[in-house]
């Protein structure tokens, strides 16, 4: 088993989650209480990676964070280092591709919040910020770790993604997913099986304490 | 009423004289190749002559990764021919019982080539040594053939010390181009007849490493399914027209 892989899956899953939540619960926001005439627009665009095949965002990703994109020398100027075949530039495509899965089950939470309540907070005289913090977010609490848990694992599984900005470079972008594609094309598949049952496992794992959670409280995701 | 029965009397004879020129032409036979994606471009040009030589046959050619292809063939995909980036693996398909006897053949021998892409300040004879090169991709030596033949090159000019720390991996010799291409990493050693395709020769400039620093790059084919087409396919690619465009796009050829 690729334990170095398993180790930068993890390493990967965590750091994009905690991102994932601290961009995605504002994003949120937005999309629940907004009345701008155009909000469909950036939904649509929040779910664009649920239906773009992980190629072509992997494409995408490549060329705009390449050396000769904008993005791509503004980060060069400032770090010195080079997006691609990093994991910083892993990081940024893994945030993108499971930004959904953030989003959608928070805004979802969000929006089953009781705006009696809001409304209640507002008038006693508490800041929109703070009825954010302490009556939306503690009443969201399952839906936010849905969307967490959610982006922790579909993180863990990246695959089309990883393979077009990666590089496979053992311990900075070999994640688990692809490592287990190694080492089926390299035939070793006794490699394979044990990588893909540790997988497997923690995958259900996740997933069921996923709808744990959210049967012992009240559902969240999928929308009704 | 009787209009219409008249009509549908008069439509007849034309329907039977449609169906009459259709029946007597037999329905092409297809012969289903999986092929190597470093024959990408030379394989289409084969296609084309075979199709002046033998109308009858429709090739329908895949293009992916050999060891891909080896899983799939050896759990019976319906593939016709393989023609694999070595010899490896037609020659473990063969001890594995697929195919007929004696149906394993050489059909081309594959070049490396540096390659850079134009623009570059790069010179590709000494890219490798540069020290500005931040990274250098090579195709997966895990399992790609030419990656394996790239790891075994740079170890023979040794080069393999300065360069491993900048070293990524494609997951095929395609790969490795466009990782090349879209300038995220800075050289690639890559297929000759990639370098030489026509979507790529003016967008780089390449230097072909010596053929004694890696081992010879063999590349084999089985024929899975006995068939006359399969074996006329294999006749034409090993024959002196096949050989020409085999050359032309970058490969040798068995016996050079």
């Amino acid at each position: 088993m690729d334990w170095q892989a398993i180790w930068l899956s993890i390493r990967l899953a965590a750091s994009t989650t905690a991102i994932l939540v601290a961009l995605g619960l504002p994003v949120a926001y937005w999309l629940t209480y907004s009345r701008r005439r155009w909000k469909f627009l950036v939904e649509a665009l929040v779910a664009l990676p649920l239906v773009l095949p992980p190629t072509v965002l992997g494409f995408y990703v490549l060329l705009a964070i390449g050396p000769r994109s904008p993005l791509g020398a503004v980060y060069s100027k400032l770090t010195g280092g080079m997006l691609p075949f990093s994991f910083q530039g892993l990081l940024l495509a893994s945030v993108l591709y499971s930004f959904p899965f953030t989003v959608q089950p928070v805004a979802a939470a969000f929006a089953g919040v009781d705006r009696k309540l809001l409304e209640a907070s507002w008038c006693l005289g508490v800041s929109r910020a703070a009825t954010f913090r302490r009556v939306i977010v503690p009443l969201s609490l399952p839906g936010i770790a849905t969307g967490a848990i959610l982006s922790f694992a579909h993180t863990l599984g990246e695959f089309g993604v990883v393979l077009m900005v990666g590089g496979n470079i053992a311990g900075v972008t070999r994640t688990v997913s692809i490592s287990i594609y190694d080492s089926v094309q390299a035939l070793d598949y006794g490699a394979a099986s044990a990588t893909s049952l540790f997988l497997l496992c923690v995958s259900f794992a996740v997933l069921a304490l996923t709808y744990a959670l959210q049967r012992r409280i009240w559902a969240v995701w999928p929308i009704n | 009423m009787r209009c219409v029965a008249e009509g549908w009397f008069r439509t007849l004879p034309a329907l039977a004289l449609i169906c009459g020129a259709c029946a007597p032409r037999p329905a092409p036979q297809k012969l289903a190749i999986a092929a190597a994606a470093d024959l990408n471009f030379a394989l289409p040009e084969i296609a084309r002559r075979y199709r002046a030589v033998d109308p009858t046959v429709e090739l329908e050619i895949a293009y992916g990764s050999s060891g891909n292809f080896y899983a799939q063939i050896a759990n019976r995909a319906p593939f016709d021919v393989f023609l694999s980036a070595d010899v490896e693996y037609p020659r473990r398909l063969a001890s594995a019982g697929t195919g007929p006897a004696n149906s394993v053949f050489t059909y081309a021998v594959g070049r490396l080539v540096v390659w850079v892409p134009y623009g570059s300040p790069l010179e590709p004879a000494t890219a490798l040594q540069d020290l500005r090169v931040k990274h250098v991709a090579i195709a997966n030596p895990q399992h790609a053939p030419y990656g394996r033949a790239a790891q075994a090159a740079l170890r023979s000019l040794r080069l393999y010390q300065g360069v491993e720390p900048k070293l990524v991996f494609g997951e095929n010799i395609a790969q490795t181009l466009q990782f090349v291409e879209s300038g995220a990493a800075d050289v690639g050693v890559v297929a000759l007849s990639l370098a030489l395709a026509p979507p790529v020769h003016n967008r780089g400039r390449y230097w072909e490493i010596p053929l004694e620093a890696y081992p010879r790059m063999e590349q084999g084919g089985i024929i899975l399914k006995d068939s006359k087409a399969a074996r006329e396919f294999r006749a034409f690619l090993l024959s002196a027209g096949g050989r020409r465009i085999l050359k032309q796009y970058g490969f040798f050829v068995p016996g050079e």
